[in-house]
């Protein structure tokens, strides 16, 4: 809408922000010492029981041991971390961090693109290492997420059906190379929604469609989706039978050929019953690895899910019941049901400003009913199953990329704080605008009047 | 039209278990309830464990850790259980009918949300369901000079009237910098931009109605005098709707609640009340509150924010979680809000917030949504602590308030249980057999028309759990069709 970048505009302001962002950035990024060891403290591994009183030893960006009993080398910076806990970093699998910066401003946002089929869009691409949502986020105890194109979140609408590749990437590093942990995890799918409501902005009111117009727009959404996989099919066997003359490249086409081929799962947003059924069903025939994202009526469905081993990527918990006659705690109960019924899920923000939550959309179901343990793995260790990333995240055990919080207690409650944070490694600080900002302003002189 | 028939039908049969519901209340009104075993989150006078409250006429009567129980009064065994100050939230949009935004004129005081408030709508039993038993009910942000306000409380299953929080103050909202100069909207096909477009443009127009609004309360002020000094053939000024909520700003008979975000709109509108000799009693968001906290604090207004919302527009980019626990420090008598029907149902987490950013102790957190919004809307005489002679509005968490893991057992208001989470659950399978049993009777409608319609009157049968108890989410749900 504004046209080129002047000095007073916003957008200038925020990348002078980033700027100066990222020049602070040296302070705490250098790697000071490669091998650290956190002592004395508590210690839940998500791969086992938890440790009364252990040692962690981080020696080149990867965890190298972790028990009771672990000898501290003699080279190692040794944290004290006596009467603290300590937990893989929590992991928020769905946000647009990285591609939106101030909502509102669509100057500042990248997370959806124009058109309804973009496939070959991969969101690293456009991930902005100076984000000052990344030092936000990680200091709430996040160490990884995944930018998302084209799903909807508080701040950021969604649009288009399919859009594109989710990136997981590390929150912190000076480049997009250096922060990523995959930059293609799964492929994104608005599944289609047979909606005869619809939201009218011309006249900013509901507009109503009789359900068989609004069945016939569904299908051909869905014959338009199955198209894509058909010429995907085509594309791949084109160019397996190597006659590069034959064919030409087509980004679009050769972007879905691992989606086709069973090896990219498919991340599916459906949230109504009966738009998941569909989905469920389309991608058995079609044969595609699907990854359920938001499903606010999953618990409609868990037989099917667990009959499929669909995973369930689960929206805040705090929000309405889908349906006006649902229980008012269908959201907060949902997780324990799913739990109950054995799908493996995980919970996420949908959203940028709102990743630092993502701890209290878990503890918010540990209240109705979910079990503690396994509220932790669905903020920590199960996204990164589902994503296919738990050889290199979610659990502290030898190998894995350091990626370790020490907290001052129970991560899901409101109040504890991160009082170290570790990405691949590195002693990361939690400094970050917000508490800038906080510094600042506990030091105005009260005014003179 | 079978199914409009229908849903006729549903909503006659759920007539019956709003009377039963009013008789119900009536004689819960007059009764007396003892809350006990319970640790009492008093608010003004610290923590009692293993505390009572006996609860009379709808007050609170007697509070202690040693209360007899009086002949014929009901015990709620709260063992375990942490009782609070009913939550109260300064800035909702709940139990509004219709648009929240009157977006045509930059000066919209002349629509009141007093005129269109909806007892059914949903969102005042959530919000019960978190604790929440009053509310700050204010139009949208659209206008420099919005709409005027009104409190009221969660009484769920009453109607309009009954809604209003009796003898609290109305107020009017005002809105500064994004919202109203419109930065975010684009408006449909045929609509006109509006005026103000700037900040520079939204003082002006509260400028410019406060002159309009001072000049017509002159004329009114002349009037009567003359009127009073015995002059008889006096012709009285013509009415306007718009300068009228304007006047009672001046006159200290109506609250100013003001969105904003900026510092520099803060201090603005400080200056232009300052002006025209009134004050803004609370600024509403308030996200840069933090960095004039000291310049609220000298004008006498509220804050009522946000615990850690950021960065969804650029306003917003400087908000800090820390802005509670600041403007606290700095004197100034701060809330957390929701302006959310959803955000509402967890307030109590909300404010714990500002103890892990800022480290307000415990009791200044509760004082968040109980104490301090009731002090902002002029209620704390009334509302927003446990103490003898206040209104029995009261919370009961199976744990304590202040942690993600507290679930609410109660909601009470005026003495009376209006959100019991044991009757919600209990209440399920019955109506969720109702609903199959409706659906099932659509489904078969086709077929049997003419003869079910004769037998339509007779098949009502209510399950008796719906008949005796006041309706829930998923009741009224129903009623409204939702599901179907």
């Amino acid at each position: 809408m504004r046209g080129a970048i002047s000095v007073k505009s916003p957008s200038f302001q925020l990348i002078a922000f980033c700027l100066v962002l990222s020049l602070a950035f040296p302070l705490w990024s250098q790697p000071a010492a490669d091998i650290y060891a956190i002592k004395g403290a508590r210690i839940y591994t998500l791969a086992g029981p938890a440790i009364d009183s252990g040692t962690v030893v981080i020696r080149d960006g990867k965890i190298a041991a972790v028990g009771a009993n672990v000898a501290v080398p003699g080279d190692a910076q040794v944290i004290d971390a006596a009467g603290l806990e300590v937990y893989p970093g929590m992991f928020d699998p769905i946000t647009q961090i990285g591609l939106s910066e101030v909502g509102a401003v669509s100057a500042t946002v990248d997370a959806r693109e124009l058109g309804a089929f973009n496939p070959e869009l991969i969101a690293a691409t456009a991930v902005n290492p100076a984000s000052a949502h990344i030092p936000v986020t990680r200091a709430s105890g996040i160490t990884e997420v995944m930018a998302v194109p084209g799903i909807g979140g508080f701040d950021s609408e969604g649009g288009g059906v399919i859009t594109g590749q989710a990136s997981a990437f590390n929150l912190t590093g000076w480049t997009m190379e250096q922060m990523q942990i995959n930059p293609q995890v799964a492929m994104v799918l608005n599944w289609p929604s047979i909606d005869a409501r619809s939201f009218d902005f011309s006249t900013f009111s509901f507009k109503e469609k009789p359900y068989t117009e609004a069945k016939k727009e569904y299908e051909k959404s869905v014959n338009e989706i199955s198209d894509w996989l058909v010429r995907s099919r085509h594309y791949a066997q084109a160019k397996e039978k190597g006659s590069p003359d034959l064919f030409l490249r087509d980004l679009k086409l050769e972007a879905l050929v691992p989606v086709v081929q069973g090896k990219l799962p498919l991340l599916v947003v459906a949230d109504e019953a009966r738009d998941i059924r569909n989905a469920v069903d389309f991608c058995a025939k079609q044969n595609l690895k699907m990854i359920l994202a938001s499903g606010s009526e999953s618990w409609k469905v868990k037989d099917l899910l667990k009959e499929k081993k669909i995973p369930v990527i689960l929206g805040p918990t705090e929000r309405l019941p889908e349906k006006q006659d649902d229980p008012y705690d269908k959201p907060m109960t949902q997780p324990a049901e799913l739990n109950a019924a054995g799908i493996p899920f995980a919970f996420s923000s949908f959203g940028t400003s709102f990743s630092r939550r993502l701890s209290q959309y878990a503890g918010t179901a540990v209240g109705y009913g979910l079990p503690h343990d396994e509220a932790l793995k669905a903020v920590m260790l199960n996204a990164a199953q589902i994503f296919g990333l738990a050889d290199q995240i979610g659990t502290l055990e030898p190998g894995k990329l350091a990626n370790i919080i020490v907290t001052t207690g129970d991560p899901l409650e409101i109040q504890t704080q991160v009082r170290y944070l570790f990405i691949k490694g590195q002693l990361t600080s939690t400094d970050n605008r917000h508490r800038d900002l906080y510094e600042q302003y506990r030091k105005r002189p009260v005014p003179t009047r | 039209m079978k199914r409009a028939l229908l849903l006729v039908t549903i909503g006659l049969a759920a007539l019956a278990p709003f009377s039963v519901c009013a008789q119900n209340s009536n004689a819960q009104k007059n009764g007396t309830i003892l809350i006990k075993n319970a640790t009492l989150l008093t608010v003004t006078h610290g923590n009692i464990e293993h505390g009572s409250i006996l609860i009379r006429d709808g007050k609170i009567a007697e509070v202690g850790t040693d209360l007899k129980t009086p002949d014929g009064a009901t015990v709620i065994d709260a063992n375990g259980q942490y009782v609070m100050p009913g939550i109260i939230d300064c800035h909702s949009h709940i139990a509004i009918d219709g648009g929240v935004n009157e977006g045509s004129v930059s000066v919209s005081s002349m629509a009141n949300i007093a005129d269109v408030l909806n007892p059914d709508d949903l969102s005042i039993y959530d919000d019960l369901a978190g604790g929440v038993t009053a509310a700050n009910v204010l139009h949208g942000s659209a206008n420099a000079i919005g709409g005027q306000t009104i409190v009221i409380k969660l009484r769920w299953g009453k109607t309009a009237s009954q809604l209003p929080f009796e003898g609290a103050l109305p107020g009017i909202k005002f809105a500064l910098g994004e919202n109203p100069k419109r930065s975010n909207f684009t408006p449909p096909p045929g609509v006109d931009p509006r005026y103000p477009a700037t900040r520079l443009g939204v003082e002006e127009t509260i400028r410019a109605a406060f002159i309009e609004a001072r000049q017509y309360k002159k004329t009114w002020d002349d009037y009567r005098q003359q009127k009073a000094a015995g002059n008889q053939n006096l012709i009285p000024p013509r009415r306007d709707e718009k300068l009228e909520p304007l006047v009672e700003v001046l006159e200290g008979k109506r609250y100013v609640h003001s969105h904003c975000y900026r510092a520099d709109e803060i201090l603005m509108l400080i200056r232009v009340a300052n002006e025209f000799g009134f004050k803004v009693r609370t600024f509403q968001h308030v996200l840069e509150g933090y960095k004039v906290a000291d310049e609220i604090a000298a004008s006498g207004a509220g804050g009522s924010t946000f615990s850690d919302w950021w960065a969804y527009k650029m306003e917003a980019f400087d908000a800090i979680p820390y802005n509670a626990a600041l403007m606290t420090d700095r004197g100034v008598i701060v809330s957390v809000n929701s302006d959310d029907a959803e955000e509402a149902r967890h307030l109590n987490q909300e404010a714990a917030k500002s103890m892990k950013y800022g480290g307000l102790s415990a009791n200044d957190a509760l004082k968040l949504i109980t104490l301090n919004p009731a002090i902002q809307l002029g209620i704390d005489n009334r509302v927003g602590s446990i103490d003898v002679g206040k209104d029995a509005d009261l919370a009961i968490f199976n744990h304590d308030p202040l942690s993600v893991y507290a679930v609410v057992q109660k909601t009470l208001i005026d003495g009376q249980v209006y959100f019991d989470r044991q009757r919600d659950i209990d209440a399920r399978p019955a109506l969720e057999k109702e609903k199959q049993d409706l659906l099932a009777k659509e489904k078969s409608a086709a077929e049997e028309k003419k003869k079910e319609e004769k037998s339509e009157g007779k098949s009502e049968k209510k399950p008796d759990a719906k008949k005796k108890q006041p309706p829930t989410r998923q009741s009224m749900g129903q009623v409204a069709g939702g599901g179907l």
